[in-house]
Parts: structure tokens; sequence; C-alpha cells
């Protein structure tokens, strides 16, 4: 093998469900490995809201759209000697394989490191998978493939009911099912039959209710093989991975059991030829008490395998690339996979890779733990009531929260504390169960547990009916036997250390003993019981680890003293979820970095795996834990010296996680870093800032509160409709929505005040004008804004799901003034040290423009990596060091809008609609996207175009679109319509759009909306790939019974475009105009370095 | 309902927790094991007694006791330290749990333990003799423990072996390929299921059998067997020296440190032991490097090795001897356990090694 010097790194694109944050950790890893390889890295990635596309990670960065055309081209540009595709998830792989097959590969004589494409193929391919794993001897489901019902049956005879259908080519496992008699067969046979594109079902022997078992594997060049660690799924087969409750290592397997699916999974990764990672998963045969019922419909029959000493298994999957489970195994073991992987990749032995952890031992070899990590999913239906909370085979979470203790129990409780789900602690239970508590696979499943068990049905009984394992049963049952003991008897010392053992926070604590969670904690301090905290070192206290990761338990002895000289804690952010995104564990890494830079140690606190922040050698200290105000302060005492110095918190790096740490922390007596709690609380209270606003003569929409419907109908009457409503106790635009009339609005009010009486629900003129945001850095004195930001869509539509332009194109010099002047005196005024962002909305006059400022959040946005990025101000740094006490003059930097650059960035939004279904897809107040890419270039049209190519809103040059217009948003419509007609398009519309279409000279072709009323309708002309995108605005009527609805869902499930916004049709359209798309293809800097060529 | 008890250091540590099965004290040397699985193989592996094992795992007994993973016929251990023990387990093949079978052959356990902090002691101090006691106070447990012997001054090899010779078939129905004589020493059974296995037909001696009772056996090859502490046992290197050349030996663990010691090599005390299931050993021929098993206190000195024997493999994480061999006489040996149970498979083709040198 020629030695390899320069190497191009595959990013995984935007964040959706499936491929999280997990790649930006593995990506930067790779990065920084191959650095210490002294191999050139090439990185290209869409989403730069990552670290991996910082400079200084990579050595040259792209953000730019993922596809073969412009990878090809940079594949041209800096002739790499190699690709290494196994870093960026699923985006990438697939990637690798198509530049393959265009034959870029061969063109430009690029290897495909660490991984063979053939390996690539290997794997992912059904049929190929299945006979190398035959070829060596290891099981997978028995299958056949059916073109009929005939032999749908006959495969059935063979294999045995129950069965899983999967119809061939089709996306996300639809018309597909589990039959357990031959009845559903017949049925789920036929449908797979007729939506099969090819006529063609997989007919699989079911394994539902089977443990569900992963190992990560490991192999070099020179077929060493080491396993990082095993994962058991507490949620058995039927449950996706991503959305199963995992702990590590396994607890159920006897290590007879654990040997025979290691020894398997070395087998597989040799016969694959994987150098690099691997993450096998398999499917055990479950517990005989639970055999008895799973599979649905099956018999025990598999137990007669037993008698041959180990229970059956079958290989049900493997990924041939770094996955989200070895990103969890990383952070669960203190093993960097995706480092090693890289360096395996080019060409290092495992043998030859220093272990960092220990510093004296070697990558070859396999950590043992001495805790035990259980992660839990973070779903989105809090944000997406109408969804469908059960959960399968297709994954829903949008990210994910890990704990680390000596006990099971303590790490479930502290991985629910994680998940930030308000009180919802696992005491938590819905009050409209009653006697019907949620077993079956849901995102409620666990607290639906929990709820039986308090009502004494017994372990083995939910066992069986939901397949988990008794084990993890009993471990259910210790906890409610402890709330039990917590409700009935007297706390004393032994009965609160007993329950802090069990990982009992001192409010679910104070519920059960009827105390204040103050009172707990002062109990513990006169007791002495705290929490010490232990390291991840990989060896279990074999050797002396030179790395501080570190864990909370309550044991004798605490392994973190204090770390000695100036430091601060950066809060993290905890899960990714919707509307706190990688952006701000982009910020707290960065904010770590600065914090080293000035010669501060820096501690971070997150309970993300899938982080940059949580690796373990991004900050001096890393403690995992739940970011609640209980475990901040332990830790905080815990750096405290004598009692008399506590470290500094950052709050503003950490999203509202960390925001909602503030009055906690400032109450306790606990310094926060920059701006005060007296001017978060300030900006962040609603009334308190209108007043602010109101002296200082700033304009905002004009509103009220209100409690009651006669009240607010009063407030609208008022100020008009169309009018902004949101309750005022959540934060981050949750339950808001824009009210045209008063029906309407009794509407949501009967529904407001049924949910919460206490607080009033505020009510604003909804301003449709055009949306501005800004992102500034204040130290009290000067207002630094590195860029203005203007949104396509106008407002109304959620910021983190507008497409944003940098710098802002179509504002005038008045416009940009009074921007500029506002965030000034705001800045000042609320006394901000550090960052702050505020969004404006500009209403055009005859007489000029008005700018009203909408709000300010008194910290970093999602914005702030887009931003440092497109204006090259390291925004995160300056703030970091702002607040450190260096002023923005000391920094080099003075009041006012920084240098426009010449470029234009656009921010596009991402969304992950296929995957949850049910959820309406529209845009409007409330955020949905999941992640974000980038479009750079020297015009509007080509960013525009690279924006909406990276972000899959691109349409086709010639094609077919469905239009279904709002009467109100018609006559704004028919300059869209024309462009598409006059580029060629096919249009089809529904009756009134139709009816408008032929009124202005168009042809159309009428579509039925009806569904009930023959074929073919609007649904059928989507789903049968008739129509390329679908444009369709909202009427005002909602939820799930409405055509839009309907409409809507087809386009997401078809992963076809579907604007519901006439600004995002514009802008795809008037990209389209731009005809051949030409665009640069070039690094970052040259962006920001040199003017166009 | 659950009675104190605590675990003291010979160097004046104490560790509060709580007893569990029998609720008498014991004594030993302590070691601690980091495998994460197999409890059940480890606390019936003879290479433990006269010791107090340490789990660093923290919960151990999940999958209860089953009647096929014994490695001897009852517990070797003196005594056994955990996190926490499973009082419900669940597998398929559990007949028993960790606390009801500790109970039945009378070795005390102590539970609730913060393990990981007498690990970091063992590791920085050195492994230690130790006490779980429930009544006596730390210093009453100290003083008795002075008293008391010292595990390095123990035979304990002649305590486990075999007190009379047993056959071993090979599967009914297949004649034996060889006959192969192993040396208790100290044997775990796995040892004998997998020769037994590949068609070996097997017969068990004492370890007080000489040289030349072995070799009235007829057997085609003899294994030295792993077993508990100080390898310094000139009965045992005598019985060894008289095998050599006579008929191709392979030894594991304690049988390789007597292998080391007929030819002249030293042995010591490592400080803190190599116990677990992720030890990477290099072979030094390919190169090629594998996860092991371990369990062993004492090593071979590479530097002093004499007579034709080199070291074949050594420890990636300290460069310890894990293998030798002979330059011209059929023998080798092995510091690690390629008979797993518990720990990983992958040497186990050192008994087709084996089994070729017996082939000839």
């Amino acid at each position: 093998m020629s030695k390899i010097s320069k190497v191009l790194v595959i990013g995984s694109g935007p964040i959706v469900i499936g491929q999280a944050a997990e790649f930006d950790y593995a990506g930067t890893q790779a990065c920084k490995a191959l650095r210490e390889e002294g191999v050139t890295s090439v990185l290209v990635n869409s989403n730069p809201a990552t670290i991996m596309t910082d400079e200084g990670i990579a050595d040259i960065v792209y953000i730019e759209p993922l596809t073969v055309d412009v990878v090809g081209r940079i594949i041209e540009r800096e002739r790499p000697d190699g690709l290494l595709p196994t870093l960026g998830g699923q985006t990438a792989l697939n990637l690798a394989v198509d530049l393959a097959n265009a034959g870029v590969l061969d063109k430009y004589n690029v290897r495909s490191l660490g991984t063979p494409i053939q390996t690539i193929r290997n794997a992912e391919d059904r049929e190929l998978f299945k006979k190398l794993m035959a070829d060596i001897g290891e099981p997978t489901p028995e299958s056949a493939i059916a073109t009929n019902m005939k032999e749908a049956r006959r495969a059935v005879e063979a294999i045995g009911l129950p069965v899983v259908i999967r119809p061939a080519y089709t996306l996300g496992g639809t018309g597909g099912g589990h039959a357990t008699t031959m009845e559903e067969l017949e049925y789920i046979v036929s449908i797979g039959l007729a939506v099969s594109p090819v006529h063609q079902v997989l007919v699989e022997k079911s394994v539902v209710g089977w443990k569900e078992i992963e190992y990560e594997v490991m192999r070099d060049a020179a077929d060493n093989c080491i396993t990082v660690c095993n994962m058991e799924n507490i949620d058995p087969m039927g449950v996706h991975t991503g959305d199963s409750i995992v702990i590590a290592p396994s607890q159920t397997l006897s290590d007879k059991e654990h040997q025979m699916l290691r020894s398997a999974s070395i087998r597989i990764i040799k016969a694959l030829g994987v150098e690099g990672g691997c993450n096998i998963q398999f499917a055990l045969a479950p517990h005989p008490m639970v055999a008895e019922r799973w599979p649905p419909g099956g018999s025990s029959e598999v137990y007669e395998h037993l008698q041959n000493g180990c229970p059956p298994y079958y290989v049900i999957e493997v990924n041939p690339r770094v996955s989200r489970s070895s990103a969890l195994a990383s952070k669960a073991t203190g093993y960097p996979i995706a480092r090693v992987a890289a360096k395996i990749a080019v060409g290092r032995r495992l043998d030859e890779i220093e272990n960092q952890v220990t510093g004296k031992t070697m990558a070859a070899f396999e950590p043992a733990l001495d805790y035990c990590v259980v992660k839990i999913p973070r779903w989105p239906f809090d944000k997406f009531a109408s969804g469908d909370r059960t959960i399968g085979t297709q994954m829903k979470a949008t990210g994910e929260v890990m704990a680390i203790d000596r006990s099971f129990e303590a790490a479930l409780q502290k991985a629910v504390r994680s998940l930030e789900m308000g009180a919802k602690s696992l005491l938590w239970e819905d009050p409209s169960w009653r006697d019907r508590f949620p077993v079956e696979p849901s995102d409620l499943r666990l607290w639906g547990i929990m709820a039986s068990l308090r009502r004494g049905v017994s372990p083995e009984e939910l066992s069986q009916q939901t397949g988990i394992d008794p084990w993890f049963m009993y471990k259910f049952q210790n906890i409610v036997e402890m709330e039990r003991r917590l409700l009935s008897e007297p706390l004393t010392p032994q009965l609160l250390w007993d329950a802090k053992r069990l990982g009992f926070s001192d409010e679910q604590i104070g519920t059960l003993a009827d105390r204040l969670p103050e009172q707990v904690r002062a109990l513990r301090h006169n007791w002495h019981i705290l929490p010490v905290y232990k390291m991840v070192d990989t060896c279990a206290a074999e050797f002396a680890a030179e790395t501080a990761y570190f864990y909370s338990t309550y044991e004798r002895e605490n392994e973190a003293e204090p770390l000695e000289g100036n430091k601060a804690v950066v809060i993290g952010s905890g899960p990714i979820r919707i509307g706190q995104g990688i952006e701000f564990d982009y910020c707290s890494v960065h904010s770590a970095w600065a914090l080293q830079e000035a010669g501060f140690k820096s501690i971070i606190v997150n309970s993300n795996p899938e982080t940059v922040s949580t690796d373990f050698d991004t900050s001096d200290r890393l403690y995992f834990e739940a970011l609640d105000e209980e475990s901040m302060r332990d830790i905080l005492e815990n750096e405290g010296i004598e009692g008399n110095f506590t470290p500094s918190s950052i709050v503003q790096f950490g999203g509202q996680t960390a925001i909602n740490l503030v009055e906690p922390l400032a109450r306790s007596g606990m310094p926060i870093l920059g701006s005060s709690a007296e001017a978060i609380d300030q900006a962040e209270d609603r009334r308190r800032f209108e007043d602010l606003m109101n002296r200082q003569g700033i304009p905002q929409p004009p509103g009220g509160a209100a409690t009651s419907v006669e009240g607010a109908l009063n407030v609208a009457k008022l100020i008009g409709y169309p009018v902004l409503v949101r309750p005022s106790y959540v934060l981050g635009g949750r339950a808001m929505e824009i009210v045209h009339n008063a029906s309407e609005l009794i509407h949501y009010m009967t529904l407001a005040i049924e949910l919460d009486t206490r607080h009033p629900v505020l009510i604003d003129k909804y301003l449709e004008g055009k949306e501005v945001e800004v992102d500034a850095i204040c130290d009290g004195e000067r207002v630094l804004i590195p860029g203005i930001m203007e949104h396509i869509e106008r407002a109304g539509v959620h910021s983190g799901d507008s497409m944003a332009v940098y710098p802002g194109v179509n504002l005038t010099e008045q416009e940009v003034e009074a921007i500029v002047d506002y965030t000034i005196q705001i800045g000042l005024t609320l006394q901000v040290k550090g960052l702050m962002n505020i969004q404006y909305v500009i209403m055009a006059s005859d007489e000029g423009s008005t700018v009203y400022v909408l709000e300010v959040n008194p910290r970093a946005s999602r914005t702030v990596p887009f931003l440092s990025k497109v204006t090259g101000v390291p925004m995160v740094r300056v703030a970091t060091k702002v607040m450190l006490g260096q002023s923005l003059k000391e920094q080099g930097y003075e009041t006012g809008l920084w240098k426009r650059q010449k470029l234009v960035a656009i921010k596009a939004p991402v969304f992950s609609m296929s995957k949850l279904s049910g959820v309406d897809t529209y845009l409007g107040p409330e955020m949905k996207s999941t992640g974000e890419v980038m479009g750079i270039d020297y015009t509007f049209g080509a960013a525009l175009a690279k924006a909406l190519l990276a972000a899959d809103l691109m349409l086709p040059l010639e094609g077919a679109i469905l239009l279904s217009i709002a009467d109100k948003d018609k006559p704004e419509a028919v300059p869209i319509i024309r462009y598409l007609a006059s580029l060629g398009y096919k249009l089809y519309a529904t009756e009134g759009t139709a009816a408008m279409i032929k009124a202005v000279g168009i042809p159309v072709t009428l579509i039925s909306k009806k569904l009930s009323e023959g074929h073919p309708n609007i649904l059928d002309i989507i789903r049968d790939g008739t129509v390329d995108g679908v444009v369709n605005t909202l009427t005002g009527e909602r939820g799930p019974l409405s055509d839009g609805f309907e409409i809507r869902r087809a386009a997401a499930e078809k992963r076809i475009p579907c604007f519901t916004s006439l600004d995002t049709t514009r802008a795809a359209v008037e990209a389209l105009i731009n005809g051949d798309q030409t665009f640069s293809v070039q690094p970052l800097r040259e962006y920001l370095m040199k003017n166009p060529r | 309902m659950t009675k104190k008890a605590i675990l003291v250091l010979e160097d004046g540590s104490v560790y509060e927790g709580y007893s569990f099965s029998a609720p008498i004290s014991a004594y030993g040397e302590v070691v601690f094991n980091t495998s994460m699985t197999g409890y059940q193989e480890m606390l019936t592996d003879p290479s433990y007694a006269g010791q107090v094992v340490v789990s660093t795992y923290p919960m151990i007994g999940n999958y209860g006791i089953n009647s096929e993973d014994f490695e001897s016929n009852r517990i070797q251990v003196a005594g056994f330290v955990v996190r926490e023990e499973c009082h419900i387990p669940s597998h398929w093949q559990s007949i028993s749990n960790l606390h009801d079978y500790l109970l039945s052959n009378g070795i005390p356990g102590i539970a609730g333990v913060d393990t990981r902090a007498i690990t970091r002691r063992l590791r920085s101090v050195g492994v230690m003799m130790g006490m779980i006691t429930l009544e006596e106070s730390p210093g009453e447990a100290l003083e008795r423990l002075s008293r008391l012997p010292r595990y390095d001054s123990m035979d304990f090899v002649n305590q486990v072996s075999t007190e009379t010779i047993y056959r071993w078939d090979a599967p009914t129905g297949e004649d034996a390929l060889y006959h192969i004589v192993v040396v208790d020493c100290g044997l775990k059974l796995s040892i004998l299921r997998i020769l037994s296995r590949m068609g070996c037909a097997l017969t068990v001696v004492p370890c007080t059998t000489s040289a030349e009772d072995i070799l009235n056996l007829k057997p085609d090859g003899i294994l030295l067997s792993p077993g508990p502490g100080d390898p310094a046992l000139p009965y045992l290197e005598e019985t060894v020296r008289g095998l050599l050349g006579r008929k191709p030996i392979m030894g594991i663990c304690l049988g390789h440190q007597l292998l080391g010691r007929v030819f002249g090599g030293k042995t010591y005390k490592l400080k803190f032991g190599h116990r677990g299931a992720n030890h990477p050993v290099r072979d030094l021929d390919s190169g090629r490097v594998h996860i092991t098993a371990q369990n062993h206190g004492y090593a071979v000195d590479a530097d002093s090795l004499k007579g034709g024997l080199e070291v074949s493999h050594i420890n990636l994480n300290d460069g310890t001897v894990e293998g030798l061999r002979h330059r011209e006489l059929p023998l080798f040996s092995i510091q690690y356990h390629s008979e797993a149970s518990p720990g990983p498979k992958d040497t186990v083709n050192s008994f087709e090694r084996f089994l070729e040198m017996v082939r000839g």
C-alpha cells in the first residue's frame, strides 16, 4: 500500500432523525487523528453547525452539497489518495457507493479507505449479505422472496409463522407488516405486492420479542480484532435500536452467550473485510418466560436448541461504518472508535495506536467497565402532539441521553432526569391513563410499566406483555419498592442513602417523603450523603488513567478532586431535540476551547453521548451528568474549595437548558459568567422586557395578555387580526399559533385555559412582514454585530424553520441602520455580557419602513455557527473572552456592524417529516425542522441553488407540480405559477386553484381533492410519482382530517419537496429560473478570502 | 435485615458493606478481576484458592447460577466482594442465585462496598492480605490477620489438586485420537471439555504424581494445568524436569511458570496480577495480537531464561512474558487461558497447536 498523504472525509450532512450529532463527533475525531498521522484531510459537509467544518479541525473544509456532482468536483480539484466514507453515517456510505458507480473514484484513482466499496455492498444488499453470512455459517432469519400469493404461502410453509413481510423497493417500511396467522399473511401480502413497484415481497421469519444485542467491533489490516463493548436493548426486537432504551454492557447474558456472540462478531468483521469499526446486531432467543408469548403467535420450539447449551441467535444487521451505536459505545467505554478507525484506515495497526485514556496501554485491548450505562432516546412528541407515538422499526427519536452509574436503577433514573422533560421523573403518570397503562412500544412505555408495577401488576406478567427481560422488570420493581419505603417510612440517613444509591433525585425524594427538594438537600449535607465522582477509564481502575471523564455516584471514594487554578464550567445543551440542536454543542465546545486559550481550565457538563462536547479531550474535565439543578449544584460544590469558592458557570451556550439553570444557580449563590441573572431575566420576562422597550422607544408589535376567552377577544379586537397567540409559560415558540379570526381565537383559548388557568395567554399583533435576525456580542460598553440575516419566509414561520440569507441583501440602508441602532441600544441597556440574539420584523409602508423587535434571547442562538463561518468572526471565542473580562476593544473589535463579506450564504432548514407519521408538515410559528444546511457562493442565485440542493428541496429542471393554494394567497401565487409554466412545468391543481390558473390563461390539469370520489385523486398523483413537488398553502383549517394534511403527509412520505409558504416556493422557482445551476465549489476559506474569480 | 460487614486490608484500609451468603469471616489475598461476565466460572476456578476476589464489575449474579458453567466441583475463592449481588436473577439456565450458591459452599460474601476504591488501592499498593468480617473491629481483624499464614507461604496447589487419578474420555462413539495426561495443579474443567471435544482421551493425575508414573500411563502428550499461588514448588519442578523431552508438553498458567522455572527461569510476583478477560497478547512470530483471559499473580522473568527456552508471546500492556517455547524440544506454554471460561475464545487454537505437536 503506497503512503497516503491526503484523504477526503465525507460528513453526514444535516441533522435528521437517524443521523444526529454523533457523526460530527466521529468526523471531528477522524480529522484530528489524520492530522496526528501527518495526513492532510479534506472535509466536505453541507452542515455548517458542526465542529468538523471548523478551520483547525480538517485541513481543507468544503461546506457544499453532498451530491455526486459536487463531491466529484472536489475530488477533481483536490486529488486525494483516499476517501474515508465510514464516518459520515449512511449519507456518506451511500455517496461513496454512488461515486464508485459513477466511475469518479476510478477516474481519479481514489481508494475507499477502511472499508472497500464491495464490503459496503455486501453489508447493505440484503441478498448479498445473507449469502455471505451463509458462507461463514452465521445464521440469518430464514426468508424467501414472493411475487404472488402462492409463493408467499409456500414460503410460510417452509419458514413457519409468524413472519415479517417487507415489500421490495418501498421506503420506510410502507406496506409491510407482521403476520401471525394465515389470514393476516394474505391481507398483508396482498397490500405489499400492490405497493411494491416490482410486485415483490420478502417473507422473513419473525424474531419480534427476541433480545436485541449489539457488538462494536474493530479490525485492522493485519486482521487483529477486538470488541469495544456490547449493548443490550431493553426493548426487544421490533423496536429500532435508535428508539430503544439501551444498556451497556449486556446484563442478562451469561459469559458463554456473550462469548458466542462476540466470536460471531469477529468472524463477521473478518469475512466482510472491514478495516475500522463495525456495528453488528444480533437477535438472541428470549427468556422462556418471554418466549411463551413472543414472537406473538410464535411457539417456543426454539427452546429445543437450548439443550445444546446455548440459545439460538440470528445476525440481523451489520453497519460497516461508525454509527450512532458506536458513538454511544465510545462514550460508554472511553474507547474512541472513530479516532482508531481513522488511524486504521491510513494503515495503522491496533497495537500501534495509543489508548489516550490510560496513556499507557494500546488500542488493542477491550475496555472493562465498572459501571453501567443507560441510553434513553429523546422523542419529539412534546412538540408534535398529533404525532403517532408508537415506536417500531422506523426510528423517531431526534436525540438521546446517556447516564452512567454503578447500579442500573441509578443510571436509569439519572438518564430520565437528563431527558429534561420538565417534572417527568419516573413518578410521572398521565392522569388520563386511569387504569389503562401504555406498555406497548411508545415513548411512554417506561412510565406505563412503572405505573403498572405501582398497582401491583407482577414483573413476570409485564415481561410477558412487553417482551422485556424479567431482569429489567425486577429492577423497575426495586424502584417502585423504594418509592413505597419513602412514602411510608421515616426518612433516616440509611433510607436516604439507599434511595440515592437507586438514583432518586432530591425532588423525587421530597415528593415521596413530603419535603421540599431544598430540605432534602439540606438533610443530605447534614448527614454527609453527597455524590462522589468516579472516572471512566476504559480499564475498571486496573491502570491509572490520565483523562478526566467523570460521572457521579453514591459511593465512598471521590476521585475528582477540585481542579487547581482558574477554571469555569460550561453548561451543555443536553439531548438533541427540535429547537435545540447541534448548534449549541458547537458553541459549548468553542467556549471550552476559548477558556483554555485564556488560561482557564474548562469543565464541561453534558448528558448527550452524540456530541463533540462530551469527547474526553475537548475540555480539561468532563462531567457526564444530567443538566438539572441538583446535579449542577453538586458538581459546582465538588469543584469548590473549602466552601468559600465556587467556580463560575457559563450559561449562554447550552441553549434554553443552560438558561433555565440561571435562576436556581443564582438563588443558591453560585456565580455566573457574562450577562447577569438579572439581565437574563429582564430579557426573558415578557412584561419587564416590554416596559424596557417602551422606555427606550423601540417599537414592538402591539399586544396584551388574557386569562379568559372574553379578555382575549377584547385584546384581539383592539389590535386587530391576525394575532399571534402563545401561552406565557412555555418558551421557544411552543404551542404558538397564528389566529386569523374570532372563532379560531375562541377555539385556541378554550383549549389553553383547559390546560392551565393560572398563566395568561399572550396575544400579539401578527405582523406579516420581513423577518430579520441578528446575533451580537456585547461587553457592556460596545456591541459588535457580526452580521444581519434576512429570512426568506415572512414572519410567522419560526426562525429555525426559515431560510436565512447573509448578508441582508434586500434591506435598505435605513432598515440596516435601525437594526444596528436598536441592537446596540438593547445590548447596552440590558447590560449583556456575551452573546444575544434579536429577532426583528420590518413592515414596509409608503412612509418608509418600521422595524419592530420581536424577541431578545440573552444567549447564543442557533445561527451562531452559521454566522461565525460566513463572517469569519469567531463569535463564541470573542463572547467567552468578553465574559472573562477582555473587552471587545482589547480583542480588536469596535461597536457596530462587522464588515460585510463579498459572499452570500443561505441557511436552509431540513425536516425529518417522512419519519414522523401523523405530524403536519406546514411551516408555522412552531419549529419543526431537525437540522440545517448552508449554501454559500458569490451570488444569491448560486447560494440559493446550493442551499436547496443540500436541503433536498430543489425541483427538477423539468417536471410536474401539484398546486393547492388558499384563496388568500392566490393573487400572490400567480407570478410564481407563470414562471413554472414558462419553464415547461406540467401543472396539476385542485378545484379552486385550477380555476384561477385557467382564468389567467395557463393550461392546467384539474385533479380531485375528494379522496372518496374516484381516481386519480391528489394523493394518487403524489404517490405514483406523477408530480415532482407540491405547493400547498394553509387555509386555516388544520388537523389530521383536512385534505391539506393528507396532501402534505403524502408528499413527506414520498419525499418530494412540499412548499407550504409562497416565499419558499418563490425562492425554489427562482433557483430553477437561474437555469443551469452554475455555482462554485471551493473551500470555505476561499469564499472569505478572495473576491469572485 | 442486612448484617453489616467490613473488608479490612492489611494496610489498614477498611471498606464497609453488608454480609451476604454465609455470615462468617474469611481471609486471603485480596485480588480484583475485571471481567464483566463469568462470575460462576471465576468462583469455581481453583487458581483463586486462598484469595478473596473483588469483582470490579458492580452488578454480579444477574444471570444466576447454572449447572453447566462450573470449572471445578466447588467454590474455590475464600470470599467474594461485590458492589451489588443480584438476588433475583433472570436466565433460562439459572438454577440458583449467587447468595444461595455461596451459602451452600459456606463461602462468605460482602456486598455494597466501593469495589472501585478497593481496586484503586490494590493497584497502587499491590495485592495484600485482607479479611471479610462481621463482628470484629478493624483493629481486631488486623490483629488476627497478622497471626494467620500468608498467601505466599501456602501450597494451595496440593490442596486443590485431585486426590485420585481419573479418566475423562473422548465423546462416546469416537475413538480417541490421543491420550493426554493432565497434571492437575488446579485444573479448570473447560480444558478437559475442549481436549475431549477435540477427540482426546484424558487421564487426570494428582500434582504429586511422579514423572515416571505419568510416563507409565503412556501418554501421547502431557498438559501441565493452571493452578493457584507461587510456582516455586520443588516437587512439581522435579516432576516436570523428568518429563522434558520425553513427550510433548503444554503448560498453561502455573504450568507455564513451572516450565520456565525448570529451564532456570526466575518467577516473580506481579504487583497486582493479571485477572480479567481483556488482556492483549502479542504473538512475536506473527505480530498478531489476541485478546485473552488471564488469572495469574506471578510471571516468568524473560531475562532469566536458559536452555533453549524462548519467549513466544508478550503482554501488550506491560511487556511481561505470556508464552514460551523451546528451540528443540516439543514443548510450549502460555501464561493466558486459551480455554477461556470466562473470557474470549480467540486463542482456542493453542490446543490445536498442542495436538499438532503431539501428532509429531
